[in-house]
């Protein structure tokens, strides 16, 4: 990170007399400060701030005009929905996270495989689904998997494969999100891992041809060390973006069939905005951070990693 | 030990010479096969949602209801396009959407391009900090601060009565957060990677710092500033949590909240023109995508291997 704030280089001002204030504000670092002043009000204004108001507001009753301490903690922890909650957040955005990363991986191989022409058109394929925006084709997604006009259900038929619930079921509602979220997700890492594939010097790969390597070796000893950074930065990202997902569980599902499908970002919509205990809300989102903020520290590692490698 | 890295290192050099795809052995050429194979699967099930979209907002409801195969037009129609696009519900939707991202974009780049310059090439108190800060802001999701913001305007509402909260224009206020970070993360990139002799030659020509950043660093980091905007305006038009929570009045709503409160009525969905709606919302994106490829896929990659 520090590598990216270069060092100022130093030149010498025409001297003139002028008073204080002016010489102040034709100094270099006063004039960089004003400059990245707007950038400082807006993250202090809408983001620090908001962060600490939610502590404070995670301490307040549900009318909030009490103190409560811990207590928005303590009745949660008592609260079975929230461990189910807890519990399909981490399933969800493992999972997800896993076979996003799988996916990315073996397709970014594939489309690494043929030849230099036909690359280009086969990527814009593949990103169509991380191009639109989630909402939109979270609802493409919901009229495929309809209860009763599921164009799935119509194919499976055929096979012999009766009407699958969906969304019906919790454990296939819970399948089902993963899904969507592999879908939409999975383009991302085949872009990120095609670029860093593309930058492995082809020399490793034949001298690893001419020892005997079979493809197995050459990807576990040869492409994996070399994509190792990439492959950690994208995957702590994403478990980021995933174990905050809102989009897609909240149109899928919208946290049902009763409760199962709730991730931490839709049972604190549905607690805070729908039903209106703002506090409660808070505090449900509010635990959250501590996974974002384990992935926080190790991203800016891996990046300051990076750097230093360069 | 020695022999051998010597014997490999002569081998590899002899197989650089050799033309790669020139002389194709039958191993390669099933390589090549089974990667169509499994590229041709994949692509199936990344385009099946969008073409699905496709195919229903093609059909009238009549159809869509009917027991004939789903994945088949029998009776093209455009009444759903042209319902939708007369509705005046529908525009109103899409302008807000176009508003708020035009200008969000517009608020980026105005507080970005500026920041990233002085992050990348000037030094002050805390600059370091704060260059660290911005790139944790931008892991900073939207779902960790939505509730505090929605009280926040509510609060800002009572102290001073100017009323925030369900009008289209408190997203201009909330959307930066998203967009900001990243944006001047990317830029700190593209303008750290500029020779420092340019701003030292524009320096010698008596160019102050506000015609070296017009002059120099924009023109040359357009590609940076480009893959920027891009995103920018993809994620303000797709952001669906914000405007979920903070606006409520359909005249207010932006597209994805629009469609979704507005067409699915109780429990009638009426899918031929939701399929529609999502498919024309999706279109901006997507033609931005289909014309700019090479800046999009750059903004994406650099915001992760940049830095």
């Amino acid at each position: 990170m520090a590598d990216a704030v270069m060092t100022g280089h130093k030149y010498v001002t025409p001297t003139r007399k002028r008073s204080g204030f002016r010489k102040m504000m034709e100094r270099k670092s006063t004039i960089a400060f004003l400059m990245a002043l707007p950038l400082l009000i807006l993250l202090s204004v809408m983001v620090l701030y908001p962060f600490g108001y939610s502590l404070h507001l995670a301490t307040l009753n549900k009318s909030m005009t009490r103190f409560v301490g811990f207590g928005n903690f303590a009745f949660l922890f008592k609260r079975e929905t929230f461990w189910l909650v807890v519990q399909q957040s981490c399933i969800f955005a493992i999972t997800a996270v896993v076979f996003k990363a799988l996916i990315g991986f073996i397709v970014a191989h594939f489309v690494h495989n043929i030849p230099n022409k036909g690359q280009r058109k086969w990527r814009g394929m593949l990103l169509v689904p991380w191009v639109i925006p989630p909402a939109m084709s979270t609802l493409a997604w919901l009229w495929l998997f309809d209860p009763s006009y599921s164009a799935f259900n119509w194919l499976l038929s055929f096979v012999g494969i009766g009407p699958i619930p969906w969304t019906g079921d919790a454990y296939w509602a819970r399948f089902s999100v993963i899904l969507v979220n592999v879908w939409y997700g999975a383009p991302f890492f085949l872009i990120m891992y095609l670029a860093s594939l593309k930058s492995v010097p082809e020399q490793l790969y034949e001298a690893a041809a001419i020892d005997g390597a079979n493809w197995w070796q050459r990807i576990w000893f040869v492409t994996l060390p070399m994509m190792r950074n990439i492959i950690s930065i994208t995957v702590l990202f994403s478990l980021i973006v995933t174990f905050a997902n809102f989009d897609i569980v909240r149109i899928l599902t919208a946290g049902g069939p009763i409760d199962k499908t709730h991730v931490f970002a839709t049972w604190a919509f549905w607690v805070g905005i729908q039903s209106g205990d703002i506090p409660l809300g808070a505090t449900v989102s509010l635990f959250m951070f501590p996974i974002l903020a384990v992935c926080a520290v190790f991203i800016l590692r891996d990046i300051h990693r990076r750097g230093n490698e360069a | 030990m020695t022999a051998t890295t010597a014997e490999t290192y002569e081998a590899k050099r002899g197989s650089a010479t050799r033309p790669r795809y020139g002389s194709m052995s039958r191993d390669r050429q099933w390589a090549l096969r089974w990667s169509y194979f499994f590229l041709v699967l994949f692509a199936i099930f990344f385009l099946t949602p969008p073409i699905y979209m496709i195919i229903t907002s093609l059909k009238s409801s009549a159809e869509i209801s009917a027991a004939t195969s789903p994945w088949w037009v029998y009776h093209p129609t455009l009444s759903n396009y042209k319902e939708l696009l007369g509705s005046s519900q529908y525009l109103i939707y899409f302008r807000n959407s176009a508003m708020v991202s035009i200008c969000v974009v517009t608020v980026t780049m105005l507080i970005s391009i500026p920041a990233a310059f002085a992050l990348a090439r000037m030094r002050f108190w805390g600059s370091t900090a704060l260059a660290t800060g911005v790139f944790l802001t931008y892991l900073v999701p939207d779902s960790l601060l939505f509730i505090p913001l929605f009280k926040m305007f509510a609060v800002f509402n009572e102290w001073t009565g100017i009323q925030l909260l369900n009008k289209w224009y408190c997203l201009l206020l909330v959307y930066p957060t998203l967009t900001v970070p990243f944006c001047t993360w990317i830029l700190i990139g593209y303008f750290a990677s500029i020779p420092k002799e340019l701003d030292e030659a524009a320096l010698m020509d008596g160019a102050n710092y506000r015609q070296i950043l017009l002059r120099v660093f924009i023109p040359v980091a357009l590609p940076g500033l480009i893959a920027a905007t891009i995103f920018a305006f993809t994620v303000s038009w797709a952001q669906f949590l914000y405007p979920l929570a903070l606006t409520t009045s359909a005249d207010q709503l932006v597209l994805p909240v629009g469609i979704i409160t507005s067409l699915i009525k109780g429990d009638v969905f009426n899918w031929g023109q939701i399929m529609t709606g999502a498919l024309l919302g999706a279109l901006p994106p997507l033609v931005i995508y289909a014309f700019l490829m090479d800046y999009y896929i750059a903004g994406l990659t650099a915001g992760a291997t940049k830095g």
